[in-house]
Parts: C-alpha cells; structure tokens; sequence
C-alpha cells in the first residue's frame, strides 16, 4: 500500500501538534455578538415597522441585556488577547481587508447605541426612573425624537455584527472548515434565532410570544438548512474540505455537533415551539433554553473543529 | 527588490544546523522555533522516497496574516519580508490562524512571532543565520529580481514547487525537487 508519512520537528506550544490558540473566549464572544445583534435587530425593525407598542418584549424588554451581553462580550476578548496593553492598537486604523478591524469598529459603535436604547426603555422596569441630571434628561429626549434613525442604525449595525461573527472564521482560507462564505449567514441565522428565543422570554403577551415561536422555527428551519448546504458544499470541494467535513461525519465532532447543536439546539427547540403553537402546555423557558444552548455550542465547536482542520503538506 | 529562499531538498540531510542557528541568533525562546525540519516518506515499502525540508515563514506575496491583521502590525517590509512590529501586535492571534503553513507563534511575552529571514544581517549585507550556517550548502537566498543572484540563479537551472501553491499565498521560499 502507498503510504505517505510527514515528520515534522516543529512543537511550538499552541501550534503544534494541531492549532489552540483560540480557547473559550472567542466562542463565547461570538455567541453573545450574536444574540445581542439578534435582539437589536428585532427591536430596531419593530420600530420601524412601526409596531413598537405591539412587541414590546422585542422593542423595549429584551434590549436591556444586550449592554451586558457586549461587555462581557468585550471582556471575553480583551482576555483573549495576549499583548493585551496594546489593545488600543485596534483603534488607530481601519483596515478594510481585516474582519477583526471592522468588527472592532461595529462593536465601538454599538456598544454605545445599545446602552443608550437600554437607557431609553429604562421605565419599562423601573417605572419611577429619574434621571435627575437635566443634561441626561435632555439626552433622553432627543434619542427619543430620533428613535426611528436610531432603530435604523440599529438594524445595519446588528446585520454587520451578526454576520461579521461569521465572516471571521470565514476569512482564514488556512483553515478549511471555515473556509465557507455561507459561514457568515449560519452565523448571522443562529444569532437571530437565540434573540428571538429571548425576546419570548422577555415578552409579556401571548400574541408576541406567537409571533416569535413562528419566527424561530423559520430561521431554525433556515438554519438546518444551511447546515445541509454547508456540508454539500464542503464534499464537492476540494480534497482538505471533504477532510474537514469529514469530520462531522464520521469523524470526532459528530457526536458533539448532531447531538448538542443539531438534535438538542435546533430540532428539539422547534418541536417544542410547534407543540406550544398548537396549545399543549410547555414552560416557556424550555425552548429558550434550548436555542441558547444550541447557539453556543455551535459556535463552540466550530471554534474548535476548525482549528484542527488543516492543509497537509 | 523580492527577497526569496530556494531550498534544495535533494542535498538537505535535516541536520537542523539551521534551527539551532536560527535560535540562537534570533534569541528565540526555549521550546519555540522559527524554522523546523519536515521529513516525507512516500511510496511503498520497499520503494520508498525521502524528502527533507528545512520549513520557515515561505515571505508570502499574497500573504493572508498581513490582510487579516487588524492593527496593521503584521506587514511587508521592503523586498516583501512579511514581519510583525512589536509594539503593535495586539496578540489577538488572527495571523496565526491565518497562516497555512503554521510558521506563526505566540511569543511568552504576549506578541506574535515569526521568521524575518534574518532582515537585521541582510542590512549589514550578511546571510540569513539558518543560510550562512547550513553545512551542505542546500539554501541559497537572495533578490528574486536580481538575474545574478544566487537565487535567481539556482530557480533557472533547477526544477522547484512551493507549499499548498493553491492556497494562493505565492510564497517566496522555493524547494528545488
């Protein structure tokens, strides 16, 4: 039989013998990147849609979290980062060929806007809220008057977000199992999905709570979708693509991958979410849960499966 | 001016002379290293072939690290030298993932590190250290648009490959087969 075997002397920590120089961290970001953008993009798109008062959960409820999802967000990839006093170095320049650049960027402008329509839609838990500097108060009313530019800008930045999550795994053609343009919109589908998993948490109305059951079903069903396209697509390329496939086939990440994101963060969720359009009794929570789990895993293993996937050569 | 290694498989003995000088001159710390030995056997038993390959940063003229660095601390120096300014490398490791041939690390002190083919010696007018070093004069290294370089030179008269060419990185060390 025709073998071949590469011998390499290389052992550089974190490199050899196969890629970990991105833990936890990154995931995580990506995944709370995600849900934030999820959530802002609903609420911006009700305001525009002018239905603000009809899903309320989306608009002004479920917002309130985002400010913490992006700071733990940030922090998880200040961590990260290993020349970390150097961080200000992301805000010198802007380059456009660089996914990183720009996400660092999105995320230095909607940060801001996030904590501001938190601010906004205070009242909404504590109703007696006062802001009681008139320079704060005056600020309130402004973003108020400007609400529909804001939900605008909103909509943009999330889409950016959501799918620049995508894209940076995406732009390392060194890494085959990212190596897929349809990374992006998996990426940007799951992140809208767990916003919409917690925006039925957040909303108070059974009408709402409709509403986005039968929106997450459609962008899980969008997501399975794309799933399958990713996999064909990966096994009619080329040799180091059908390896990296491989190995949600078959190979070490199947179970993990089928199991945990597919079955249990996809399937499982939209059944539930069937089952409660149709009446039967089941905790709220349940599906939720579900999604966000399903969300994160995904990005999880993603994160780590890709950096096993390599060129031989 | 193109900065470029040629690398003759056929007289490497994977002696690692060129890791250790590359070390040493470079004050590379311990356990790391910017250039390494691969060896391929090929074949069937007992027909069996040998290629020895002394690896480094291939100086890519497409190079993904330098695209996707967001800071712009990974860049090209003249003659295409891919090389990674110190104090604003952010460590965020996008380079390292970027790179197909993995000849990034993560230095102990937090920034990212590589192979410079020696550009400190090629200013004074001197070799690369792993060049200069190598006991049977397998590499040859100069300017690509030089006609009477070494290089140039030894890429006419020999046939050679690069690594994973269809990563679309068009890297500058070239291995004479």
């Amino acid at each position: 039989m025709r073998e071949e075997i590469i011998t390499s002397g290389r052992m550089n920590p974190h490199i050899d013998p196969y890629l970990e120089i991105w833990h936890w961290h990154i995931p995580l970001y990506l995944f709370l990147g995600g849900l934030a953008a999820g959530i802002l993009f609903f609420a911006g798109l009700y305001v525009i849609l002018g239905k603000e008062n009809k899903y309320c959960g989306a608009v002004k409820r479920a917002p309130i979290i985002v400010p913490f999802l992006l700071v733990i967000g940030l922090v998880a990839l200040f961590l990260d980062l290993k020349h970390k006093l150097y961080f200000w170095q992301l805000y010198t320049t802007i380059k456009i060929q660089s996914p990183m650049s720009w996400g660092a960027w999105t995320l230095m402008a909607i940060t801001p806007l996030s904590f501001a329509w938190a601010a906004m839609h205070i009242r909404e838990f504590f109703p007696k809220w006062d802001w009681k500097l008139p320079i704060l108060k005056e600020i309130e009313r402004f973003l108020h008057q400007n609400k529909l530019v804001l939900a605008w800008i909103m909509v943009i930045l999330s889409v950016i977000l959501g799918i620049y999550t995508g894209i940076l795994f995406s732009a390392f053609n060194a890494r085959p199992l990212w190596n897929t343009s349809i990374l992006g919109p998996l990426f940007l589908t799951s992140g809208l999905s767990a916003g919409a998993a917690i925006i039925i948490l957040f909303s108070r109305t059974h009408k709402e709570r409709n509403n986005f059951a039968k929106i997450d079903i459609l962008l899980i069903s969008i997501e399975l979708f794309i799933i399958v396209h990713m996999f064909m697509g990966f096994l009619a390329s080329t040799e180091v693509q059908i390896d990296a496939a491989n190995m949600f086939l078959g190979g070490p990440y199947t179970a993990p991958f089928w199991i945990f994101v597919v079955i249990i963060g996809m399937i499982l969720p939209a059944l539930l979410e069937v089952l409660e359009l149709r009446k039967i009794k089941i905790p709220v929570v349940l599906p939720v849960v579900l999604v966000l789990f399903g969300s994160l895993m995904l990005r999880f293993i993603i994160a780590y499966a890709g950096q096993m996937s390599r060129w031989l050569y | 001016m193109r900065y470029a290694m040629a690398i003759d498989t056929k007289k490497c003995v994977g002696c690692a002379d060129c890791v250790v000088a590359c070390q040493t001159e470079n004050d590379v710390p311990i356990g790391y290293c910017r250039d390494w030995i691969v060896e391929v056997t090929d074949g069937t038993y007992p027909q069996l072939e040998i290629e020895i390959r002394s690896e480094r940063c291939n100086h890519c003229e497409n190079s993904p690290c330098v695209r996707c660095c967001p800071t712009g601390a990974s860049h090209y120096e003249d003659g295409g030298i891919v090389t990674v300014t110190k104090h604003k490398c952010i460590g965020c490791g996008a380079c390292i993932v970027s790179c197909p041939y993995d000849a990034r690390y993560s230095h102990p002190e937090g920034y990212v590190d590589k192979c410079t083919f020696c550009m400190h010696r090629i200013k004074k007018g001197q070799q690369p250290a792993c060049v200069a070093v190598c006991p049977t004069k397998c590499m040859y290294f100069g300017d690509l648009d030089d006609p009477n370089s070494e290089v140039s030179k030894v890429l006419k008269q020999r046939k050679f490959k690069t690594l994973i060419p269809e990563a679309g990185t068009k890297p500058h060390v070239y291995y004479l087969i």
